[in-house]
């Protein structure tokens, strides 16, 4: 698959793993973060300013005033080369959200972002993946940069996803089992991939890069060609999916249905991720849900249902993270808001925020926290002394309930609490 | 970073880990700081106060999968400290485009830290693939860079090239 999409964004009718290629690329997206390279505002000329958006994520609204300036930059950036996908504060969401909801990455498209965890875009069978600062702004001002092709691990999906189980709990699995994929791009596939919805399958394209993949693949299938349909009515859409004769670096068979609840260990989640059951006596002091990778609407949705009539446990903070400001909007809309609120639940403004330690929600030394968000580095959400544990959002609820690592079936079974 | 990459360097070694990520690299907090701040806490979640030992001229050597993690330019901390050259056995692709975007060569050596021990003092040639450990004698060859890259390095890195091809105004500086 990702042979295909790189080979025809350099033009050329066939390529190998190893080629290196200069690819044209179709979306490049900056985020408020990369306006601290200052560089940025000496830009001569934006390539082509309809293929470049701007997304306020990272820390917004500024908590800083050094946060506050990349915002003026931003702003100055917009205004300047004429760029219309301008999302500031009110439209603002994170990033991979906003990709998607807007429609900005598409099927066999070549996107770009400073961010690492633009892999995210992967699931609507886009080669995307985080580039550095530099980077970005060469092809702001080019329209190009250089893809080596890696070699291909397959993942093909058989048997049915269980309701409860998230993208996460499946991620989870993989890394558990089969570890890094370094320099690798991973693929999926197969007759299993039918029951994994595009919420679940962002949150495993959004992950990729904690196993070090270069970039995290799904094909445009019947379900994502209707989202596509659903944000960009008029999109031609045209599938780069894998030959039935591609080769591959691997081939592994996940089946769906012998999925458990997962929860990663701190540290990584590279071989260090186990099933929830393994971890229940560990109590919590924070639980976190949102993200790039799970603080969409079906996240936020599963997370109420799980957490509907109870109460977040004495001495647990639960701070849930919409995405974006429309899934904030729906999930008001719709009550989850409400449920999450009244359970104890602190709802915080779309922002990366406490995924990263920056500005909120950050975790003092000796603290445990669960979180659904992308990372449990040592040190990512606060003290180096913290110990941050990962898992899917009907974990993290449940976990927020109990005080305690739990499964999500410790509340759906009505045991008590 | 707008200074020549000189291409053959060298340096004593400091050796770290596998997986070092680049939260430990250049944590969150230090994000809110200039670069020349936010350099003094690199690795802080697994080598607290290496700051404070690092000397300019100094080479970084690790493991597998160094620089997992986000994007965030930590080559830029390396260079405020002086360090002039990475060693890993292997690295996170995003990771090893920013170094080598940002004019720090960064090569790939599959057995480093038998190579190298800390402390030793290396030598690397990046235009010719060898390294030497001056301290044991040891040589090692790595698999050159395209052309493409060693002479973005040479012309001490992308933004330095993108300056030259006119398309970027001089600096008109600011904080970084």
């Amino acid at each position: 698959m990702i042979e295909k999409i790189l080979a025809g964004a350099a033009g050329v009718d066939d390529t190998t793993p190893g080629d290196i290629l200069t690819c044209d690329v179709d979306m490049t997206v900056l985020i408020d973060v990369q306006f601290a390279m200052s560089r940025l505002m000496d830009v001569i000329a934006v390539h082509d300013p309809d293929k470049v958006a701007i997304v306020m994520d990272h820390a917004v609204p500024a908590p800083t005033v050094r946060d506050a300036t990349h915002g003026t930059r931003a702003r100055s950036f917009a205004r300047e080369h004429g760029i219309e996908r301008f999302y500031d504060i009110g439209r603002h969401g994170i990033v991979h959200q906003v990709i998607a909801e807007q429609g900005l990455a598409t099927p066999g498209s070549v996107v770009a972002c400073t961010d690492s965890h633009t892999c995210a875009a992967g699931a609507f069978n886009a080669a995307a993946r985080g580039l550095g600062p530099a980077e970005i702004l060469q092809i702001v001002c080019t329209g190009k940069t250089w893809h080596r092709v890696p070699p291909t691990i397959r993942y093909e999906f058989v048997g049915t996803k269980p309701d409860h189980i998230n993208g996460k709990d499946i991620f989870l699995a993989i890394a558990a089992h089969y570890g890094d994929a370094t320099d690798h791009a991973i693929e999926f596939g197969g007759p299993g991939l039918a029951s994994v919805p595009m919420t679940d399958r962002r949150t495993i394209a959004t992950q990729g890069a904690e196993v070090g993949a270069d970039f995290t693949l799904f094909p445009a299938d019947d379900i994502c060609v209707d989202h596509m349909r659903s944000v960009a009515p008029h999109l031609v859409v045209t599938p780069f999916d894998a030959d039935d004769d591609a080769s591959y670096a691997a081939v592994r068979t996940i089946d769906l249905g012998d999925i458990d609840a997962m929860v990663a260990r701190p540290g990584t989640v590279i071989d260090n991720a186990v099933p929830v059951t393994d971890l229940e006596s560990t109590p919590i002091h924070q639980a976190f849900i949102g993200s790039c990778a799970n603080g969409q609407l079906a996240d936020l949705r599963e997370a109420a249902r799980i957490i509907a009539g109870h109460r977040v446990a004495p001495g647990v903070r639960l701070i849930v993270t919409p995405a974006s400001q429309q899934v904030y909007l729906e999930a008001v809309e719709r009550g989850y808001v409400t449920t999450l609120m009244e359970a104890g639940a602190v709802v915080t403004n779309s922002t990366c925020g406490a995924c990263f330690g920056y500005a909120m929600g950050v975790l003092a030394p000796g603290e445990v926290c669960v979180t659904a968000s992308t990372r449990n580095f040592r040190g990512r959400m606060g003290s180096t002394d913290a110990s941050v544990y990962m898992a899917s959002p009907a974990t993290v609820a449940a976990s927020a309930v109990a005080g305690r690592i739990v499964s999500p079936a410790f509340l759906m079974e009505g045991m008590p609490v | 970073m707008n200074v020549r990459t000189d291409l053959s360097v060298t340096g004593r070694a400091w050796v770290f880990g596998d997986d070092v990520n680049t939260d430990d690299m250049y944590p969150g907090f230090a994000m809110k700081l200039p670069m020349a701040e936010a350099s003094r806490f690199m690795f802080n979640a697994t080598r607290p106060g290496w700051s404070d030992l690092v000397e300019p001229g100094d080479v970084v050597v690790a493991g597998r999968n160094f620089g997992l993690g986000s994007s965030r330019p930590v080559a830029e901390l390396f260079t405020a400290l002086g360090v002039t050259a990475l060693i890993a056995e292997q690295y996170n692709s995003l990771f090893l485009r920013n170094c080598l975007n940002l004019g720090l060569p960064a090569v790939t050596v599959p057995d480093a830290r038998a190579f190298v021990s800390e402390g030793d003092v290396v030598s690397i040639d990046v235009e010719h693939g060898v390294a030497m450990n001056d301290s044991t004698g040891v040589e090692r060859a790595f698999t050159r860079f395209p052309g493409f890259l060693v002479d973005m390095l040479r012309s001490g890195g992308l933004i330095r090239q993108l300056e030259v091809a006119g398309h970027l105004r001089p600096p008109t500086g600011g904080p970084a």
